[in-house]
């Protein structure tokens, strides 16, 4: 673990990457990308001899691998990619390949609060999920949209339970999937799952599910809720009680349903992507209040504030401050706290943070070519080429940002109050 | 005779009206009232420059790709009704009828003008008929309805020729007419008659779907 | 005459009927029209002259010119029209008629709209109609087990995962063969463009996924596309009637674009793909637009041209005919494009079919039809002689045709009708022609 309390928070700027130069073996250099802590940057290269490699703060992985994709930084800072080596697929973790390989392997995953590395594999046509080198014992016809719990001990997928034969429409209806948690599957079947969530603890799994062509409704633990809906969206965990909450649809309006009791009134057009405050007394989500108009809700009461689309919606720790963003024609972006839309207007915003003390919120802009910062509203003096998600510190005073500018990788950290 | 013809033009002929103008404020209200419950989706795309922009290049004859296709249909159409509007409207006759009872007085059509223009009205319905019998792919969807408006629209026509050339009974003719004329109001809101209140509507709404999402012309 | 004579045998048909009974039809069929439709449908029926104009319009009617049963008002008051006025209550072998009908006579290509004084959308009845098919479980097996793909993978043809992305990395492997540094990059977050495609292009047409990357790669585009389900903007659920899975795949469409941050979506050469973002798939989310801007690729060539990004090496030799797809001409006004393009792509003139731009006559396999599958394939291309005799009176050897769909129903009309032509999209124009960089 390397969580921000032991970050470098020291106000000031350092150069992480002073050339961003293609190194001569090099033929081409990819996206960059940028750890948490903003002390390592990495990018996949292609070899001119054939085969790739990662450079990470310039230095290249001990061997090069066949091929590389899907770079991602663990949050503890740690490089991944997908790599094939003698035409076998694994993961490479800052380098080391782990032992067992795959026919193919995609969708890396980490634990938001643990070290579990994880992904889709397939093998001799079976699939299932991989998790820090271990390999779920049973494998399926089908898996996919997986998930790990909060501390990466456990995961989950949906998974087919039966081989279809082609246009067998009887046998589909019948219901052949289901949710697998630790490759073990529910006993029950489905026509269709979705979205599987773990609880906090990562001892109860919720999933959507459609019980035939029209009915939807919600399981948990493989246990369908008594009621069924016009349909469902994503079902999440109230992280305090352990209640399960999904939007639902009945009579052409969506509601909020927690345990198959409406909280929300269904009477929105749209209602979606629902989150809760970690201690579990605010629920937002993001809704349409009329054809057209999005917003927030917070605890059932929507903002006046409307805009064609919404998205992006966060929630601090004690739902004092609920942020979003809104955009027209995915143009013209404005960040959107506690029912207020900030003046600026962006070509593109990134999802806003929220400090854990203080409120704070701030998020990543573009207008042209130029990307910054934007906190509480105000822009950050400084644009560059490329910038990353700022991060703030424990204590809300500082903010980390991560650029990239004039050929060069930088991580700065500002004080919030200056900013 | 002339208490049958009091009470056509007098009570009988509130009632027409009243059921024709309420029947239809009312039609046209409950039809809004519903769209805006069940189909406020469509509702949202309504734009008054595409509607007209629809409504004004369908009323130009042989405009719309339709009517090109069709120019039997496109005259025997566009004539009747005018016709039907111009005739009675500006019919000397009625307008006297109107300064009579309300003191309101307006330009009217010289009697031969309106005379030619009600036998236009017969041989449209005629050649609508006429269609509906010979024509496969119009007798295939003809139902009764759409006789019953075909008789309720010819009616007062054929009557008012009849009584204007006083060519039976006058008085009973006379009262005829006024009675079909009356059927024929009253029951505009509520027979295939209504597309005269709801076709400004359904164009203007598909006109606005066309121009305004789809970016094409919808003639 | 009617639908009742020509009935043919279909698993998914036969299968839905045999579970009904009279009093689930009439509950069913109520609560759609009820809770469902409103004002339009309604007015609709009231307004109906029954003028019979529109039998001109539609290419069932003019392939059929002796049998009224195509006629789009026919069609209507055969389906519809029954419902309403019996209030639901027929027969489980009357819903059999109803659905082969609405599923594979009509395309929802509302040519017919050209044709409506009144403006009645038979296209939107037809899909109501479909609707209410899709809630009785009556729907054809083929067009069925594609909206049950959509429903499991987020895409049209059961292509899982690992498949996609594979299929991606294979054809930039060939490309680089060609094209030495060629990426596809995947899950490129902020790039401009999001390419996506539908299923049948990593399934069988691997080729378009190829040439799109060549023309991106030569263009010089910051583009993407995404390693994970979302990238088919397909949607065949939205002709089964299945309106929640539309909804779920175009939210699932635009939210993995969302995630990325690009600017703009671009769509391979597809016609019903656009009207499902545009039109109804949007609409059911809520969104009055959709919430990502999305270009047909007719714009996009159109766009690369007029910035002199597409440089011609050669001109394909002409002349050629244009099929304008409903869904992006009828559906989206981009028939001047189209033909600014085709002449900038061609050496020769473009012969225009006697129904052209709008008033394109459809190519009888849109609005799900093709995908009905086998047992109606000659229903389809019955439907198509309108079409074929069009084309045939070109008397040229090329029909350009920027959709999937237009290009699968065109090659069956071409062979059927002996039209002796070929059919090409865009990208197989621009590939073919472009400079290539090397
Ligand atoms: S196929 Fe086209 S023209 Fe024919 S009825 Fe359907 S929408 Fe109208
Ligand atoms: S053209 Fe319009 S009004 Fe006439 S029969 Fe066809 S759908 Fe009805």
């Amino acid at each position: 673990m390397h969580p921000p309390a032991l970050w470098d928070w020291e106000s000031g700027q350092r150069v992480i990457l002073a050339s961003m130069e293609r190194p001569e073996n090099v033929a081409w250099l990819e996206e960059y990308h940028i750890s948490p802590d903003g002390e390592r940057v990495a990018v996949l290269a292609s070899l001119e001899e054939g085969g790739f490699t990662a450079l990470v703060n310039g230095e290249a992985w001990e061997n090069p691998f066949e091929k590389a994709w899907c770079p991602r930084f663990s949050p503890d800072g740690r490089f991944t990619a997908i790599v094939q080596q003698d035409g076998m697929w694994t993961l490479a973790v800052d380098g080391e390949a782990w032992e067992e390989s795959f026919d193919f392997m995609w969708s890396t995953q980490f634990a938001p609060e643990g070290e579990a590395i994880a992904a889709c594999i397939q093998s001799g046509g079976e699939y299932g999920l991989c998790i820090d080198g271990v390999t779920w014992e049973t494998l399926y016809e089908n898996a996919s949209q997986c998930v790990l719990s909060a501390d990466g001990k456990a995961s989950a997928a949906v998974v087919q339970l039966a081989q279809l034969k082609p246009a067998d429409i009887e046998a589909f209806k019948k219901g052949v999937y289901g949710v697998a948690v630790n490759g073990q599957s529910w006993d029950a079947n489905f026509m269709n799952c979705w979205t599987p969530a773990f609880d906090a603890k990562g001892e109860h799994v919720a999933a959507q599910v459609r019980l035939n062509l029209y009915d939807y409704s919600i399981a948990v633990d493989g246990k369908t809720w008594n009621e069924i809906y016009g349909c469902v969206w994503e079902p999440r965990f109230n992280p305090a009680t352990g209640k399960v909450v999904a939007p639902v649809r009945l009579n052409g309006r969506w509601g909020l349903a927690q345990d198959g009791q409406i909280i929300w009134e269904p009477r929105f057009g749209q209602c979606w992507q629902q989150i809760f405050s970690p201690d579990g007394k605010n629920i937002a989500a993001i809704v349409a209040p009329d054809f057209g108009k999005f917003t927030v809700a917070v605890n059932g009461k929507a903002w006046g504030v409307t805009f064609p689309v919404v998205t992006d919606l966060v929630i601090c720790r004690e739902g004092a401050t609920v942020a979003a963003l809104g955009c027209v024609d995915n143009a013209d972006w404005q960040v959107l706290v506690n029912g207020r839309a900030w003046a600026g207007v962006w070509d593109m915003a990134w999802k806003p943070v929220i400090s854990q003390v203080g409120g704070h919120v701030a998020a990543k802009v573009s207008k042209g070519k130029r990307q910054t910062i934007v906190v509480d509203g105000r822009a950050f003096a400084r644009e560059f080429d490329q910038v990353f998600d700022p991060t703030f510190s424990p204590d809300g005073k500082k903010l980390l940002i991560r650029g990239i500018d004039k050929g060069s990788v930088v991580r700065i950290v500002a004080d919030v109050a200056q900013a | 005779m002339n208490a049958a013809y009091e009470f056509v033009t007098g009570p009988l002929a509130w009632a027409a009206w009243g059921i024709f103008l309420l029947g239809s404020a009312w039609r046209l209200f409950s039809m809004y009232q519903l769209a805006k419950q069940k189909d406020a989706v469509s509702l949202s795309y309504m734009s008054l420059f595409y509607s007209m922009r629809s409504i004004v290049n369908w009323l130009i004859p042989f405009n719309a790709l339709g009517w090109r296709k069709n120019p039997a249909m496109t005259v025997a159409t566009f004539v009747f009704h005018i016709c039907l509007l111009v005739a009675p409207i500006f019919l000397v006759a009625h307008v006297m009828l109107w300064d009579q009872s309300f003191g309101v007085s307006y330009v009217t059509i010289p009697d031969n003008v309106a005379d030619i223009m009600t036998l236009v009205v017969i041989a449209a319905c005629l050649f609508f008929a006429g269609r509906r019998i010979m024509q496969p792919e119009v007798r295939y969807i003809t139902t009764p309805q759409d006789w019953v408006a075909l008789v309720i629209v010819l009616a007062p026509f054929l009557t008012g020729f009849l009584a204007y050339h006083q060519l039976l009974d006058y008085d009973l003719m006379i009262i005829l007419h006024v009675v079909a004329g009356e059927i024929m109001l009253a029951a505009i809101p509520f027979t295939r008659l209504s597309h005269m209140v709801f076709v400004a509507f359904t164009r203007a709404y598909m006109g606005s779907e066309f121009g305004g999402v789809r970016h094409a012309r919808d003639w | 005459m009617g639908i009742a004579d020509r009935l043919i045998e279909d698993v998914g048909l036969r299968g839905g009927v045999s579970k009904l009974t009279p009093e689930q039809i009439q509950k069913t069929v109520n609560a759609v029209i009820s809770g469902e439709t409103g004002a339009k449908l309604k007015a609709y029926a009231e307004t109906c002259m029954r003028c019979g104009l529109c039998a001109q319009a539609c290419h069932f009617s003019q392939s059929h010119p002796d049998d009224p049963s195509y006629t789009p008002a026919a069609k209507v008051q055969a389906t519809m029209g029954v419902l309403l006025k019996t209030g639901g209550k027929v027969s489980p072998e009357f819903i059999y008629g109803m659905a082969q009908l609405a599923y594979t006579e009509c395309n929802l290509c509302r040519r017919c709209v050209h044709y409506c004084p009144i403006g009645i959308d038979t296209g939107y009845i037809m899909s109501t109609v479909r609707r209410i098919c899709h809630k009785l479980g009556v729907t054809p097996q083929y067009i069925q087990d594609t909206a049950h793909s959509h429903s499991a993978t987020f895409n049209q043809m059961w292509v899982k995962d690992d498949e996609w992305t594979d299929t991606l990395m294979w054809q930039e492997d060939e490309a680089r063969e060609e094209f030495p540094g060629l990426r596809i990059p995947l899950d490129k977050e902020g790039a401009d463009i999001y390419y996506s495609v539908i299923a049948p292009e990593p399934k069988f047409r691997t080729q378009l996924i190829y040439q799109a990357a060549a023309i991106m790669h030569a263009a010089g585009v910051d583009w993407t596309m995404p390693s994970e389900p979302g990238w088919d903007n397909s949607d065949m659920c939205m002709f089964t009637g299945d309106f929640e899975m539309m909804g779920r795949l175009k939210r699932k469409h635009f939210e993995s674009a969302q995630k990325l941050k690009v600017k703009r979506i671009v769509m391979g050469e597809c016609g019903h793909a656009f009207r499902s973002v545009y039109d109804m798939g949007n609409r059911w989310v809520a969104w009055k637009m959709y919430p990502v801007p999305v270009i047909h690729s007719i714009e996009f060539f159109w766009e690369l041209m007029k910035q002199g990004k597409i440089k011609l090496a050669k001109k394909y030799p002409g002349p050629v005919t244009v099929h304008d797809p409903c869904n992006v001409v009828r559906g989206r006004g981009h028939h001047e494009k189209l033909r600014e393009l085709v002449r900038f792509l061609v050496d020769g003139p473009i012969i225009e079919t006697a129904s052209n731009r709008e008033h394109n006559i459809c190519c009888t396999a849109g609005g799900g039809v093709i995908n009905c599958g086998p047992p109606f394939k000659n229903v389809r291309l019955d439907g198509s002689k309108a079409k074929a005799e069009e084309l045939r009176a070109t008397g040229v050897k090329t029909i350009v045709a920027p959709c999937h769909n237009c290009h699968g129903g065109l090659e069956d009309t071409v062979h059927r009708y002996k039209l002796d032509m070929h059919i090409k999209f865009l990208g197989d124009i621009i590939y073919e022609c472009m400079e290539k960089p090397s």
